[in-house]
Order: structure tokens, then C-alpha cells, then sequence
């Protein structure tokens, strides 16, 4: 599609390109992902370690236990898999 | 008009420039207070020593910290500025291009000296043309007084809501910086008035409202957004000829894009920038006794540059000198020529165009210089030669033809 410059009355954008709080969730990263990862609760001790390294916020807690995983957002990036100490994280193919 | 007062003081570019951003009030002044910085951010130092601004002085660690520290404050609501020169805007050069992206309306004084190598500290353009493409609106002045008036007008036209874009001013190294002219300077009542308040559609640091600055954008945006800053750099025009008409109703000191002299029915006129100009007027009433036609445009406001204001002013020009303080490696002629041959191409008006690159690295530019070009404009003119460059001053004893 061609815009010829001078045709362009205003361009709708944000000023600079600042963005309001929280627009980040719009965009959901998790279709990046080629492994995801697997929780085996009965391993997990719910040290949050994983939760403490999780470089997105993909690390699913509730009441102080740890119970899955964001799969809208997480990359797959294996770093919970990773840091584990308990091994209770298996990264699993997505195909 | 309404004659304002003014106070006549002796001052330097450097100290008009520092008077203008103590009567501005400028919230935050960032800068590296070493090589290559220049009295400006000295002069302003002592001001906020003195207690006579409010105003949080930061010595960071480089010229690209001063820049980064300037949008910061500029984003979290603060009008800030700061002071460069040659290597140190080079330096900050990645971050000036951020500055203009984000539409922060920055002010950035900047003294113009020539970029190493080799290392050299004195006058040229180098280091001001480096960021031309950068999306800066950028004034030019030619002595202290158009040095202090520049800053007043740069913190108005940035942060006009129209506008948001930063602002550079311009002025020669030690020719304009260092040397001392009688300038009038207006009542601080006055100068706090015309700029008014600075305020930004947003602020960082509104916790109820929390935003990020400094987005990543995809080339779904990238493109877009790069197209915004060249959107807005048009439409400052219409906004910048309000206020020079605002402040000549205001002060009586007339402002315009390209300064005219004697060029209504001039054959042959020169263009130039900074101090120089000065210097070319002064060769030009010599010619003109002599019965030259001649005439010379000062040009006051290089970004956005508008060849049609120019073209208005000199409608019977057969013949342009446009004289260059820098040079752009590996193409034909220097910035403004290639602003100028490109301008009239797509005007289609017809001139006889030559480049003379003069002064690199503070090399003298002398009336005796400038009329040894109107000479060569003469019989360039006559035997209808365009399109070459001509170095003005170049040491014949290096010169081997």
C-alpha cells in the first residue's frame, strides 16, 4: 500500500511510543514456544524457585503452592526446568 | 508593538546562552563537566552554585549519560537540558536520535567544532550535520545575541503541544562561544512569561497511571512511528513561523527560516550559517557599492529545512553561493548544498549552484576570502558553471592541480 506524505493528515500513534501499564499482556509470547514445560507435583516441594527465575511472569502460584504453568505467555525458554532442584520440571515437545 | 525592556550586558555565546537557560529555569541541566564540554554548562554551574536557579545539576560520567539523563528527567516531567560540542555529541549521538523518537521536548545548546580526526577543537560544522537526519529541530545562530534569543525560542517551539520535539541551537565554536559582544538581554518576567510552563501529555512518574517509555516497536510500528517524526518535523513549520511572529510582536525582533539581505533583486547570492554570515553581509554592502548585485540568505533554521522560503526570498537569483563548514564524504557537495540542489530540483527552478566548503577545523574565513569567491561567483555565472566544489582556503602549498 502506497501513502503519499503529504496525503498523511496525522499518524495514530501513542506519543514517542510510550505505552499505558499492563498493554505488555496483549501480546501473547507462548506462540514462540517449541518445548513447554511439564510439572510433576508429586516431586515439587514449592520451594518458588522457578517462580524467582521465571523471566516473564509464567510461573502459575496460588495459596503458596506452585501449580502450573502460564502457557499464554511462557516462551519455553527452560529456565524453570533448569533451576529445579527437585527435577520436577520436564520440558515436552509441543508437537 | 510593544517595545519590551531590555538590559545590554557583555557576554560571550556561552554566557548568553547560560543567561537564557537561568531566565528559562530550566529544572535539570545534565552534563560532562570535561573535553569537549564548553562554558555553557560552566557558567550554569555557577548559577546553581550561587543559588540564583532551582535547578538539580547532575555531572554524569559522558555526553551519552547527559543525554540519557535528560530524557529520563524530560519524561518524568522536568524541563532539562543540556550543553555539547564536537566528539561529545558525537558521543551522545545514539541517544540524540532516541531524544526526538520518544518527542521529548529537549533543548540542547550545542557549540560547533569540528570532529576528530584529526584531533582538533576548533570551529566547523561537522559535529551539528552529523545529527541532521536525527528528526532535531535545528537553529543556527550567527553572533551571542542570536545565541540567547534562539534559546528562548527553541524552549517555546519544542514544547509546544504541536510540536514536542527537541531543539538544538547552534552557535560557532570560539567565534560566537568565546568571543564577547554587547548583547540585550530581556526581563526575566518577561522571558518565564513567553516560554510559559512546561507540561507533558504524560509523566513517569504518575504511579497511578503507570506508563513505560523507550518501547520496543516490531516492524508492524517501527515504520509508523519513524514516519510520526518526520510527520511532526513538517508540521512544526506552520508552529515556529507563529512564534518568531509572536515574539516580533512581542519584542520587535523579527526572526524568519532564512534571513535576507539585499537579495529582492541580487543576481548572485550567497548562503551560509553561523558567524560567517556576518562576515559575507559585510562583503556584500562592499560589493554593492561597487555596484554588485549581490545578496546573502543567513540561515536561521536548518531542520526542517523549507527550499520554498528560501526560493520566495530570492526571485531573481540567477547564481547561488552556498557556502558549506563541513564536508559529507563521498558524494557530491556538502549538507546544506545537497539541501539546496535537491530543493530546487524538485522546485524546478533552474539556478546556477556552487559549493564552496570554507573554514574546516577553525581554518580563518576573511572579507578578502569571501570576495575571492564573489570573484569566482562572477565568472562562474558568466561562463554558466555549476555543480562544483570549490574549498576556500585550501594551503596552496598542498595543493598539487
Amino acid at each position: 500500500m502506497l501513502a503519499v506524505s503529504k496525503d498523511i493528515k496525522t499518524i495514530n500513534l501513542n506519543i514517542g511510543g510510550y505505552a499505558e501499564g499492563s498493554t505488555a499482556l496483549n501480546n501473547k509470547t507462548g506462540g514462540w514456544r517449541t518445548f513447554k514445560p511439564v510439572l510433576s507435583r508429586d516431586k515439587c516441594v514449592d520451594c518458588m524457585i522457578c517462580w524467582i527465575y521465571c523471566p516473564d511472569d509464567s510461573i502459575v502460584v496460588k495459596d503458596g503452592k506452585m501449580i502450573g504453568f502460564d502457557y499464554e505467555y511462557c516462551k519455553g525458554c527452560r529456565v524453570c526446568a533448569n533451576v529445579c532442584p527437585r527435577s520436577a520440571i520436564e520440558m515436552v515437545s509441543e508437537r | 508593538m510593544v517595545a519590551v525592556k531590555t538590559i545590554r550586558k557583555s557576554l560571550t555565546g556561552a554566557q548568553a546562552a547560560a543567561e537564557a537557560m537561568k531566565q528559562v529555569d530550566v529544572d535539570v541541566v545534565a552534563a560532562y563537566p570535561i573535553t569537549p564540554q564548553t562554558p555553557i554548562v560552566q557558567e550554569y554551574a555557577q548559577f546553581v552554585a550561587d543559588g540564583i536557579v532551582n535547578t538539580e545539576m547532575i555531572q554524569v560520567e559522558s555526553e551519552h549519560s547527559a543525554m540519557s539523563a535528560v530524557i529520563g528527567a524530560a519524561a518524568s516531567g522536568a524541563r532539562a537540558t543540556t550543553a555539547t560540542s564536537a566528539q561529545g555529541l558525537a558521543y551522545m549521538w545514539e541517544m540524540v536520535g532516541i531524544a526526538s523518537t520518544l518527542r521529548l521536548p529537549i533543548v540542547m545548546n550545542i557549540v560547533n567544532r569540528a570532529l576528530s580526526g584529526p584531533l582538533n577543537i576548533h570551529c566547523d560544522h561537522s559535529d551539528a550535520m552529523s545529527i541532521r537526519d536525527l528528526g532535531w529541530i535545528m537553529l543556527f545562530s550567527e553572533n551571542p545575541q542570536e545565541v540567547y534569543y534562539n534559546n528562548i525560542l527553541a524552549f517555546r517551539i519544542a514544547e509546544d503541544p504541536r510540536v514536542f520535539l527537541p531543539v538544538a541551537v547552534n552557535q560557532d565554536g570560539f567565534i560566537t562561544s568565546h568571543c564577547v559582544e554587547a548583547v540585550d538581554v530581556l526581563e526575566d518576567e518577561f522571558v518565564k512569561k513567553f516560554v510559559g510552563d512546561y507540561k507533558y501529555p504524560y509523566t513517569l512518574l504518575d504511579f497511578e497511571n503507570p506508563i513505560s517509555v523507550g518501547e520496543w516497536a516490531m516492524p508492524s510500528h517501527y515504520f509508523e512511528f519513524r514516519v510520526s517524526v518526520q510527520k511532526a518535523i513538517e508540521d512544526s513549520v506552520p508552529v515556529i513561523e507563529e512564534i518568531f511572529d509572536k515574539f516580533y510582536q512581542e519584542t520587535g525582533v523579527k526572526f524568519d527560516f532564512f534571513e535576507g539581505y539585499r537579495v529582492e533583486d541580487a543576481d548572485i547570492v550567497f548562503i551560509s550559517m553561523g558567524s560567517t554570515s556576518g562576515t559575507v553581509r559585510y562583503v556584500v554592502d562592499r560589493m554593492r557599492s561597487k555596484g554588485g548585485k549581490v545578496g546573502s540568505i543567513n540561515v536561521r533554521v536548518f531542520r526542517p529545512f523549507r527550499i520554498d522560503k528560501l526560493l520566495n526570498i530570492i526571485p531573481n537569483a540567477k547564481y547561488l553561493v552556498v557556502m558549506d563548514r563541513s564536508l559529507s564524504f563521498g558524494t557530491t557537495g556538502s549538507p546544506l548544498y545537497q539541501d539546496i540542489t535537491s530543493g530546487l530540483y524538485s522546485k524546478d527552478r533552474c539556478l546556477l549552484v556552487n559549493n564552496y566548503v570554507y573554514g574546516l577545523g577553525g581554518r580563518d574565513i576573511t572579507d578578502t576570502d569571501i570576495e575571492e569567491v564573489y570573484e569566482h561567483a562572477l565568472y562562474s555565472m558568466s561562463e554558466g558553471i555549476s555543480g562544483q566544489v570549490v574549498y576556500v582556503g585550501l594551503n596552496p602549498s598542498f595543493v598539487k592541480k
